[in-house]
Formats: C-alpha cells, structure tokens, sequence
C-alpha cells in the first residue's frame, strides 16, 4: 500500500491554473524527485500535501485512507513534514525558537503553559549535532549563513517521527560540500524507511538521490519513471518541453 | 565529516543583546536627562515631583504597551487615543445610567458593571480593528485611523461636546482605584508596572507571546510553519484597544470629569514612548520595558521644561527630535549587531 497517493490533484489561484490533475504515488522509503521549469508547480504540490492550502479538486490518501487537510497540523499529525522553499524562518528568533515554531514545548502551571526554552534548546542543539551543523540553538537567524539557515530548516522536519518529508529545493543557495551532507541525511533518513520527496533544479542531486523522477510541465505530470531507467538529457527535454513525454 | 564555519564568530560581551537593547540606551539617556535637570531645578527630585510624573507617564505608558504589541507584529494602533477618550466617557455614563439600578445597593457592583461594559466596548473596536486587518488584509494604518476619527467622533455624538462629571454609587471606590496610592505609589503606576510584568511574561514566556514575534519577523514563515496568525492579530489588536480603554478609565478616576477631547492627539506621544524604547515599525522587535521608559522618557522631558522655566510648547520639538535619534540609535545598534 502507498504511503501516499495524490488523484486527480487540481489546483488554480484565480485564473491561473497552477496544477492540472496530477496524480502521484509515493512508497515507504522512496526518494522521489520532483522536477520542473521555474512555475511548473511544484511548490504548490507540496503546499498542497503540507495542508497549507486545499486542492481546488482532487483527493489525497495517506495508507489508504482519504485524508483531508486543512491545517500544517493536521498533516504533521500523520507525519509528514516539510522543508519550505523559502525556508519559512523568522529572522528575529533565534534558532532553537524556529525549530519548534508551531509546536512549541511547554511546562504547565495549572492552566498555564510557559515555554521550556531548555528543553528546546537541548533537543534543537541535539538536533544540529545530528545534522552535523555548527548552527547553534541559542543563535539568531538574522546573522546566520544560508547553510545554517537549511540546517534550522530542516531540523524542524526532525522533531517528530516523520513518515514524509518534502524538501523543496534544500540544497539551493550551499556550498558543495553542505549539499553533500543534505544528499547524506537524505540516504540516512530513506534508510531507515522515511519517504522523502525532494524539489530540486540541480539534476546532479536528483539522479544521485532519488529511486523515481516526476516531471512537472506547466502543472502537469508529464513523467514519472525509475530514475534508473532514465536519463539526464531525458529529463532536460521533458522539462523544457522538447521532449512531450515518458 | 568535520565541519568548519568561518563565519560563525563569537561576539564581544558587550553586544549580548541584553546589553545591546535599545531600551537600555534609553534608560542611560533617562538616567543622564534626570540628572541633568536635577541639577538645573532642585524641584525636581522632591518626592512630590517624582509622584506627579510617574502617575503622568503611567497612562500613556499603559496605552504604550498595548501599542507596542500591534508593532511588534509589524501592525500599528493609531486608535488609541480616540479609544481611551470613547471608553472613559461610556463608563462615566454608565456610572450615572446605572445610579438608580437595585445593584447600586452592592458596594462595587456598579463600578464592576460599568468598567466592563467600558473595556467590553474597547474590546469590541480591537475586534474590528484585528478583524478587517488580518482577515480583510486592510492597511492597519488606514484602518485604525477610521476607527480613530469614528471613536473620536462618537465620543462627541454622545457627549454632544460637553465633560461628563463621575458620579455615581461606587465613586468613592473608583477614586480610591483609579487615583489613590498603595505603599506611597500611586495607583495608576501600579497598573502599569503589574502590565507591563505581564506583558514580559506573556511575550518571551508563552507560545502566544512567541507567535506574536514570528508575524513581526516573517509572517509568511508563521503561517506556513502553522501559527494562527489571523487569530494572534486579532488578539493583539484588542490587547491594544483593552490597555487603551483601561488608561483612559485611569484618566477619567484622576480628572474626576471626561472632556469629549480627553487624551486628543495622544496617540502620537504612546506611539513615540514605544517606539523610543525600542519597538520596530518593521515588526519583530519592541518590549514592555522600551515601552515603560519611553513614556517616562517623554514625561520627564516636559516635566524638566516647566521646571526650568521653558516654555512647555518645546516639548513636542523635543519629542520629535529624540524619535529621531532614537531610530537613528537603534540602526547603529542593529549595524554593530551584525
Ligand atoms: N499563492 C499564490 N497565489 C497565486 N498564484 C500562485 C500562488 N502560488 C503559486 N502561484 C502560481 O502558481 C504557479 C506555480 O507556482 P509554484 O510556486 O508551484 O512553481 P514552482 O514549480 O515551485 O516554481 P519554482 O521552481 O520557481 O519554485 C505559478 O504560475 C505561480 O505564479
Ligand atoms: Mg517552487
């Protein structure tokens, strides 16, 4: 059974028509990289899966149960968690506070809950540890460097036991060597059976990572195949519409 | 693999943002300003004097904390004042309304009844006020100056112009409240410093408080990440409006009557005292403490004119120029920072 399956997702903002009946199956364990032009949909897909915002038609299913989201938590509740393209981080908090923005930890007092901010900067430095990042819990977004930046992002996908992760570009904007290290985490985190969906302009990271490519035109599933069975050139043409599909 | 970020440095003690926050730059300029002036007018530190200005201050200083949660959301209250004058003259009107009702009989129950249907009325325009701007998306610029020129103009609809006198059952218990001291300290200091305590609790110590941060520093961010943005801008704008409407109730126990102009053009000086201790019109910073010595700061500034004599008109020139220098502090900070 498929951890998830998008049918027939549709979605327009006004008069553009962002995604077109699109339909996708993701397994346990399975890297999935999604492609496109700039535009092509991809962002929205995710937002999409993420419950940031409804599809105008289509439906979604997680193990095989429908599922509706309307809200980031309800889909964190199941387990999937995402990595945004913006990286969506509040430059005034420090790191720690953008980790667990959304879910903070909290001690009660009666009715009250009052932040434990030891708690989440133990677990947040923890977390960078894990991640091999020098980012430090206690530090600003403001003044941090853009891979430290991805580190906070993807950290927060860390928190909870995800089954789902979708990374939209988080390899974009670092260096070679921290891109090495995502790719690395990504192995890691497929290994031990999450799945992940990963967004990215860079072919070299899609074919060294991900089991299956899905290529997105205009807001279409134009292709979706084993990476194995495909070709960087393969998908250059798909992407640019050269090639009309696979 | 090991990692190494030249870029990761250490910073001097001295710009620990305890230490670098504006609102202690304002306390040294405070510290040095009543300093000053003490030496120009031995009047001024008489405890007498001391008195005078801080239950001076309190009131704009309660209306300034309130002010200061809508900027740190990136927000801005310009209602205030016209809420303060709307929810000081509904409450004296309903101190005489309500003079002849069988609950005047209960010590307090009148009082009671009349201050929350006061703050109630308050809390209904930062309901509209956080409703038209987080859900709506309006301007909350424009949107509050309506309400400004409505509250205002409703305040004179009802008073037809004229003071409305407090009287009524309970108004021995309302001077006692509003105007009276405990310790020494007068009450309306009182208030301010149990909210603004408060309000450094609630910001730095609870999800809410955080949440209210994260609009400010990237509201895209908040609501993707799942923060209830629309609902946590409603809140702050009825924060605002409530600690409006509270001070101008103060303010009405210390006049002893409500003229339809009470707290005419305040908006501006609780606006100026926040954003002189440090609150960002860009959203993402401020605190209680800013607000708190921004509104003494300004308290002390015309205080120290009509002791030395000055025409108390400089005040406002002063005013404007210490706005300026302190955004212009507050910039230097923040390029030291980074
Ligand atoms: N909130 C929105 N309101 C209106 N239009 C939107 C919105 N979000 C996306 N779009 C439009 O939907 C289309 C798809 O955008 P999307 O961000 O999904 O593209 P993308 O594939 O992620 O592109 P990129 O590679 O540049 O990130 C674009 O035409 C975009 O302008
Ligand atoms: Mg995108």
């Amino acid at each position: 059974m498929s951890l998830l399956e998008l049918h027939g997702i549709c979605k327009s903002f006004g008069a553009i028509q962002a995604l077109t009946d699109v339909s996708l199956e993701v397994e346990p364990g399975e890297v999935v990289g999604l492609m496109g032009d700039n535009g092509a949909g991809k962002s929205t897909l995710v937002k999409i899966v993420a419950g940031n915002f409804p599809p105008t038609s289509g439906t979604s299913a997680v193990d095989g149960r429908p599922v509706e989201f309307h809200r980031p938590v309800d889909a964190r509740s199941i387990g999937i968690e995402v990595v945004y393209q913006e990286l969506a981080l509040a430059d005034n908090l420090t790191a720690a506070a953008n980790v667990f923005l959304g879910r903070e930890l909290r001690r009660r007092f009666g009715p009250f809950g009052f932040l434990d901010h030891r708690a989440m900067n133990r677990r947040a430095s923890a977390l960078f540890a894990e991640l091999k990042s020098e980012t430090r819990a206690g530090d600003l977004v403001r003044q941090m460097s853009g891979g430290q930046r991805q580190a906070v992002a993807i950290a927060r996908t860390r928190l909870a036991q995800a089954r789902l992760i979708l990374m939209d570009e988080p390899t974009a904007a670092i260096s070679v060597r921290q891109v090495a290290e995502v790719l690395d985490l990504i192995r890691r985190l497929r290994d031990s059976g999450i799945a992940i969906i990963l967004i990215s302009h860079r072919m070299p990271d899609v074919f060294a990572v991900a089991d299956r490519v899905v290529v997105l035109r205009r807001g279409r599933k134009v292709a979706d195949k084993p990476v194995a069975s495909s070709s960087p050139e393969e998908v250059t043409g798909l992407i640019t519409g050269a090639l009309e599909a696979a | 693999m090991t990692t190494e970020f030249s870029n990761v440095r250490q910073r001097p003690w001295y710009l620990h943002p305890h230490l670098n926050s504006q609102a202690l730059y304002v306390f040294a300029a405070l510290v040095i300003l009543v300093a000053a002036i003490s030496v120009v007018s031995s009047a001024f530190l008489t405890t007498g004097n001391l008195l005078n200005i801080s239950k001076n201050f309190a009131y704009i200083g309660i209306a300034s904390l309130g002010v200061t949660l809508v900027i740190i959301t990136a927000g801005i209250d310009l209602s205030v004042g016209s809420v303060m004058a709307l929810t000081a003259i509904v409450t004296s009107l309903l101190f005489r309304a309500t003079a002849e009702w069988p609950t005047a009989a209960v010590p307090g129950l009148t009082l009671a009844i009349c201050v929350t249907a006061g703050l109630a009325l308050a809390a209904f325009v930062g309901t509209v006020n956080g409703l038209l701007i987080a859900r709506l998306g309006l301007s909350p610029f424009v949107t509050t100056l309506g309400t400004l020129s409505i509250c205002r103009g409703l305040g004179y609809v009802i008073t037809e112009g004229r003071g409305v006198i407090v009287t009524g059952p309970d108004v021995s218990i309302f001077y006692a409240i509003t105007d009276g001291t405990l310790l020494g300290i007068p009450t309306p200091l009182l208030f301010l410093l149990a909210l603004a305590v408060w309000m450094g609790v609630f910001l730095h110590q609870t999800a809410w408080g955080r949440y209210v941060f994260a609009i400010g520093g990237n509201e895209r961010a908040a609501s993707l990440t799942g923060v209830p943005v629309e609902r946590v801008k409603v809140s702050i704008y009825v924060a605002s409006s409530l600690m409006a409407g509270f001070a101008g109730i103060l303010m009405a126990g210390w006049l002893g009557s409500v003229p339809a102009n009470l707290a005419f053009g305040y908006e501006l000086r609780i606006i100026a005292a926040a954003v002189i201790g440090g609150a960002n019109l860009s959203g993402g910073a401020g605190g209680p403490a800013g607000a708190v010595i921004g509104a003494a700061l300004i308290e002390v500034i015309r205080n120290g004119l009509v002791l030395s004599r000055v025409s108390a008109y400089w005040q406002d020139t002063l005013v404007g120029l210490i706005i300026i220098l302190a955004v212009l502090v507050d910039r230097l900070r923040e390029r030291r920072a980074s």
